[in-house]
């Protein structure tokens, strides 16, 4: 996918909207709309902070003034799954929880990704037992799994921008899937699939 | 403080049969009639020479050899005088039923349920008797030695409980109808996985409910299935905002049972350490509860001064969080040269961001006017709730576990017991923030007190040897392959092993079959005792105000559901 090139000189005019090279000719953008629009999404993540243990602490380390998860965009964290786009499910998922995480990501509008913080929402982690889930993908996709237990600050701040390029290249589950659903729907068209 | 003698005397007295003393044992222990379980605690509590005004924790332990499978065990506690038991009531497989003491002590509401929901001990008469920690779908009781601990069942959408009440329409007195509200288990103020369901008229909540369990991870069951240091790691993960403490609680109480004692250096190393935890606890606990009020500056304060103490911890343990730095027998490592040092900047650093945050909240108009006759509770009332630590000191009652029962030297500090009379929202923050300050003395006076020395017991049988031995002699080879595979022999017995948590008494009550794993172990987790009072608390309050409460309560979900 063609990564737009742009190159905007800040005393450029009031009235020139259209980028500008540096010897003053115009220059035009070709990429698609998509792209464009993964670029704006990616640089500006709502996570959804779903915290449920230890891990959670060391988000919120994330988010202080220390690690500071806005310097990547992504600070705005919002409570409401109305309002947000990127689940980050920090902590051990039980039985009793999974149908509330569920809920949670089917409420959320899509475009949607999501993240495993912590070795307990990858795959269980040391609690091979009665109430916990071995895995969040069990019951939603996942996008980056972070491993650690928990996850250093660096790592989940490593995962977010993962996460960035990921949508950038269009290799997110939601991506995958709204590419698999156009194709389809093209070559349903065409009638060669 | 009555001794062992005058107490079992007494209750001789009292009851001539059914309740038999049992000799030695780390506290005093009656094996009781189940029959005259109600009449018994009624008597402990109020024969003023016994006093009995605190129910510390109730569990089941199950024994598949014996004719009478399960034991139904409390431990009890007088504030007034310092002393404490333990209560066994045998029973059999086919019938395993019990009076419930809720009568007595309110505190065995949630205790009696856990009971229930694990080893399915049934507690006649208690009003409110289902499932705590496991999900309704869930079938069989989980730390039954019978029961497979990875069968897992499925919960799907639609099938969570819900209280009865809340499906049922309401009308205030003047005929509109009432709102149910749900708050939790995801929420921005629940911290954690706890649901609150509320009935309100107006603003004002005239119903509540709680529901918890959103985080049980299974670490009773799991570290049944570890050797005995191995569960040093789940520990960390009970109260997770202070590490520490639950690592130094269980080690100092399989110590106990083991009969062996950390080195010097390790107790001050240990001390330091869990009183570092307890201020980093105080500090998320204030800053988060001023976060749901609507002030966000002390949490930025607060979570400043916590990372200048992970770093000391990571440099320590290698972890910043879950650190699993003390053993069995003293520590992991030794600290590293520049220990000493680091502390003593913490010390002159933590203080100034605390006096910030001070200079911000303690006066200030809105928080006084959110907090100040919010969330009341007497002391009388909040020991019968079973409450233990800040949240109890908060009340007048000046109960903690350092100064009534040392451990770790405790007894040559100087240091303050701080507590409040108003029993509100506003008591037990300005309890936390003294506390933090009389913690920074403690560790001032130990770092003094930080002599060269080993770190950790020499005991072969429980201790793995140093690596260089390791690599070098067959024995400590041998011993180190031992450990490893089948774990260090811990002595036949039980013991009940309390420290001063952050959120007050952690019990650990430790039983060993003389192998190399747990036979049983039973947290008492402090906040669990806390939160159950909270449903009554918010009867009458505005639906505001239930997040100042929660959020001075610091419940903390990796310990409330374990």
């Amino acid at each position: 996918m063609a990564r737009p090139v742009m190159s905007i000189r800040p005393d450029s005019g009031a009235g020139e909207a259209a980028a500008r090279q540096p010897d003053g000719s115009q220059v035009f953008l070709t990429t698609k709309l998509d792209a464009l629009l993964d670029m704006a999404r990616k640089n500006s993540l709502w996570p959804f902070p779903f915290g449920t243990a230890c891990c959670a602490i060391e988000f919120m380390s994330v988010m202080m003034s220390h690690y500071d998860l806005s310097r990547f965009g992504a600070e705005v964290v919002r409570f409401s799954p109305r309002q947000s786009d990127l689940l980050l499910v920090a902590g051990t998922v039980t039985d009793k929880m999974a149908p509330v995480m569920v809920r949670i990501y089917e409420q959320m509008a899509e475009p949607k990704y999501v993240i495993s913080m912590g070795a307990c929402a990858c795959t269980g982690g040391f609690y091979r037992a009665y109430h916990v889930v071995q895995g969040i993908d069990e019951f939603i996709p996942v996008d980056v799994y972070v491993p650690g237990c928990p996850p250093t600050p660096e790592a989940l701040l490593r995962g977010v921008v993962h996460l960035q390029e990921m949508i950038q290249r269009g290799e997110t589950h939601y991506q995958r899937m709204a590419a698999a659903a156009r194709a389809a729907a093209r070559g349903g068209a065409d009638g060669n699939s | 403080m009555a001794t062992r003698e005058q107490i079992v005397a007494s209750v001789r007295q009292a009851f001539p049969e059914g309740v038999r003393a049992v000799d030695g044992g780390d506290i005093q222990t009656f094996v009781v009639d189940r029959a005259l379980l109600p009449r018994l605690g009624r008597h402990l509590k109020d024969e003023p020479s016994l006093d009995f005004k605190l129910l510390s924790d109730v569990c089941g332990v199950d024994f598949p050899g014996r004719a009478e499978r399960f034991e139904a065990v409390y431990h009890l506690y007088s504030v007034q005088h310092g002393h404490r038991i333990r209560l066994k009531v045998p029973l059999r497989e086919d019938d395993p039923v019990v009076p419930s003491v809720i009568g007595v002590w309110k505190a065995a509401d949630w205790f009696e349920r856990e009971a229930f929901d694990l080893l399915g001990i049934r507690f006649e008469g208690h009003p409110n008797l289902k499932r705590i920690l496991c999900h309704m779908s869930f079938q069989g009781h989980a730390l039954r030695k019978d029961y497979d601990p990875g069968q897992r069942w499925l919960l799907r959408e639609g099938e969570q409980d819900e209280p009865v009440w809340a499906r049922q329409a309401q009308e205030d007195d003047d005929h509109f109808e009432t709102q149910v509200l749900n708050l939790g288990p995801s929420h921005p103020a629940t911290h954690g996985t706890l649901r609150t369901v509320v009935r309100l008229d107006g603003e004002v909540i005239t119903q509540a409910e709680v529901e918890i369990g959103y985080l049980h991870r299974c670490f009773e069951k799991m570290s049944e299935r570890h050797t005995w240091n191995q569960v040093i790691p789940y520990t960390d993960r009970l109260n997770y905002c202070s590490p520490m403490i639950n690592g130094v609680g269980y080690c100092l109480a399989v110590e106990q049972l083991a009969g062996i004692e950390a080195p010097p250096r390790a107790q001050t190393i240990r001390l330091i350490l869990s009183e570092l935890s307890r201020v980093m606890d105080h500090l998320v606990c204030i800053g988060a509860n001023l976060n749901d009020l609507g002030a966000m500056t002390p949490f930025l304060y607060m979570y400043e001064a916590r990372e200048e103490i992970y770093s000391v911890l990571e440099a320590c343990a290698g972890g910043r969080l879950t650190i699993s730095y003390a053993r069995v027998g003293g520590l992991a490592n030794d600290v590293p040269a520049d220990f000493v040092e680091s502390v003593r900047w913490l010390l002159q650093r933590i203080p100034r961001l605390v006096n910030d945050m001070e200079k911000l909240i303690t006066g200030n108009r809105i928080f006084r006017d959110r907090t100040e006759g919010v969330g009341r509770i007497s002391g009388e009332e909040a020991l019968d709730w079973g409450w233990t630590g800040p949240c109890l000191r908060g009340s007048g009652v000046a109960y903690d576990v350092r100064k009534a029962h040392p451990y770790l030297g405790y007894e040559t500090y100087d240091f303050k017991v701080p507590i409040s009379t108003t029993g509100d929202t506003y008591g037990r923050y300005l309890v936390r923030v003294e506390e933090i300050r009389q913690s920074l003395s403690l560790i001032e006076q130990a770092l003094g007190r930080l002599q060269p020395g080993p770190i950790i017991a020499d005991e072969h049988h429980l201790v793995l040897p140093p690596k260089e031995q390791v690599y070098t002699e067959m024995e400590a080879l041998i011993w180190h392959f031992k450990l490893i595979m089948e774990g260090g022999k811990v002595p036949a017995g039980e013991v009940y092993g309390f420290t001063e948590g952050a959120n007050g008494e952690l019990g650990f009550y430790v039983i060993s079959d003389g192998g190399g794993k747990p036979y049983r172990i039973k947290v008492r987790p402090p906040c669990f005792a806390v939160f159950q009072a909270y449903p009554h608390m918010l009867i009458g309050q505005m639906v505001a105000d239930s997040v100042a409460i929660l959020g001075s309560m610091n419940v903390i979900a990796g310990e409330l559901d374990r």
